[in-house]
């Protein structure tokens, strides 16, 4: 398989103002062509106003077996939200 | 339906007492509904299972395009020759999303292909059925697609992440080849004489080709209770035609046009509609390869990818070689 295009994965923000969200991936040759597919596979309908490709080696993630150490120890520090602190009413807006 | 007979990965049902820790924690998520991610451990068999009709799922789109494609030049106005176009592009888009999902699962695109092309994977038998005339382009969006929505829906629930999200985007798509099926068979339906004669014969020929796709009756079906438990399958084949009949009897009265079968007639006590089996061997001699364009559409496929070898070689060779120079300039 080794003739086999690259896999990208593609990002797309859906409007002004926001962010690139990850849609899905293809296959392609190079970037050039990968930003050319994500427009005819993920743009059909109005879903974008811009696209960003990467090709998937270039990815690094977490793994799912990390999942606890890393994101539990937050689930502790409820002082880091706004809401944990009562303020007097007569303070008025905060 | 688009996934047919897809045979489990297992030997019947895995018992809780006989799991490992690691399989009690994956069907106690499944059991929650939190859904299965690429990296997180699954037992083989489920791994197996998803590759098989994720993979077939994916060629009944790349597939059904050829019975649509043989219209495009031939659609009667131009307006709906831009929606069929439409239309078929979004197959093409379908097989895509679903390949990709597959992979997720370390089965490469081209691996799936090849299986395709050898003739060790399948499709959906109802693509192995001609398209002769107009009529029948709009009872294929609506029938086949209707069908297939059916079947989708209910998978956008399904334990997989990736092909569950694959499920939700081509439902809202799959939608618009419904309507548009409709909508032609509405306007032939509803047109002179001779054209509701030829809408009616399209319901006529469709019709049990269409209640097949959910495939065999519960109680043939010996493989689907594993899948059923990992959620790979979300509703029975029996109720999914059901459901299928149900909406769909309605829309034929709508029409104007006879049914298609003598006995279907609503049943209060049950709050549905009965109906008659299709003929189950013409399925499974359709399923075996002996359908009237199995031979047509495995040739068309397998042209299709050989006669796109030099494109995508050559592609990739220049992509490599700019990749070269550029290091080299570096």
């Amino acid at each position: 398989m080794k003739n086999e295009w690259p896999l990208w994965e593609v990002f797309i923000r859906g409007q002004h103002g926001m962010s690139h969200r990850h849609v899905g991936s293809l296959h392609a040759p190079d970037a050039e062509t990968a930003v050319k597919n994500a427009r005819d596979v993920y743009t059909r309908r109005n879903e974008g106003v811009s696209i960003w490709v990467v090709e998937a080696k270039h990815i690094s993630a977490t793994a799912p077996g990390d999942k606890g150490p890393l994101f539990e120890p937050s689930e502790s520090k409820v002082y880091r939200h706004p809401t944990f602190f009562k303020i007097p009413g007569e303070v008025g807006h905060m | 339906m688009y996934a047919q007979m897809i045979k489990t990965a297992s030997t019947g049902i895995k018992l809780r007492a006989d799991m490992s820790d690691q399989e009690r924690a994956f069907q106690d998520k499944i059991d929650d509904n939190i859904k299965i991610e690429p990296r997180d451990w699954m037992p083989e068999d489920y791994r197996a299972t998803l590759i098989r009709q994720i993979g077939q799922h994916a060629h009944s789109e790349v597939v059904g395009q050829l019975p649509e494609g043989n219209w495009i030049t031939r659609a009667p106005t131009l307006e709906r020759k831009m929606i069929l176009l439409a239309k078929v592009q979004d197959e093409a888009g379908h097989g895509l999303y679903l390949y990709s999902a597959a992979e997720t699962l370390g089965e490469s695109r081209d691996e799936l292909m090849r299986l395709l092309h050898e003739g060790r994977m399948k499709y959906s038998s109802i693509f192995n059925y001609p398209t002769l005339n107009w009529a029948d382009i709009g009872a294929v969006g609506w029938l086949v697609d209707g069908a297939a929505i059916v079947n989708q829906v209910a998978l956008q629930r399904t334990s997989y992440g990736p092909y569950s999200r694959a499920m939700i985007r081509i439902c809202k798509e799959e939608s618009f080849h419904a309507r548009q099926g409709f909508h032609a068979i509405m306007k032939m339906a509803f047109g002179t004489r001779e054209q509701k004669r030829q809408a009616q014969d399209a319901v006529n020929r469709l019709w049990y080709p269409s209640i097949m796709m959910f495939g065999p009756n519960d109680s043939e079906s010996t493989h689907s209770e594993q899948s059923m438990a990992w959620k790979i399958k979300v509703k029975s084949n029996d109720e999914l035609r059901q459901q299928f009949v149900d909406q769909t009897v309605p829309q034929i009265e709508y029409l104007g046009l006879e049914l298609p079968d003598p006995n279907i007639q609503w049943n209060a006590e049950k709050g549905h509609y009965n109906f008659s089996d299709p003929d189950w061997s013409e399925f499974f001699d359709v399923i075996k390869g002996n359908g009237p364009c199995n031979t047509d559409r495995l040739n068309d496929r397998v042209k299709a990818w050989e006669d796109g070898q030099w494109v995508r070689d050559g592609l990739l060779a220049h992509a490599r070689k700019k990749d070269a120079r550029k290091v080299a300039a570096e």
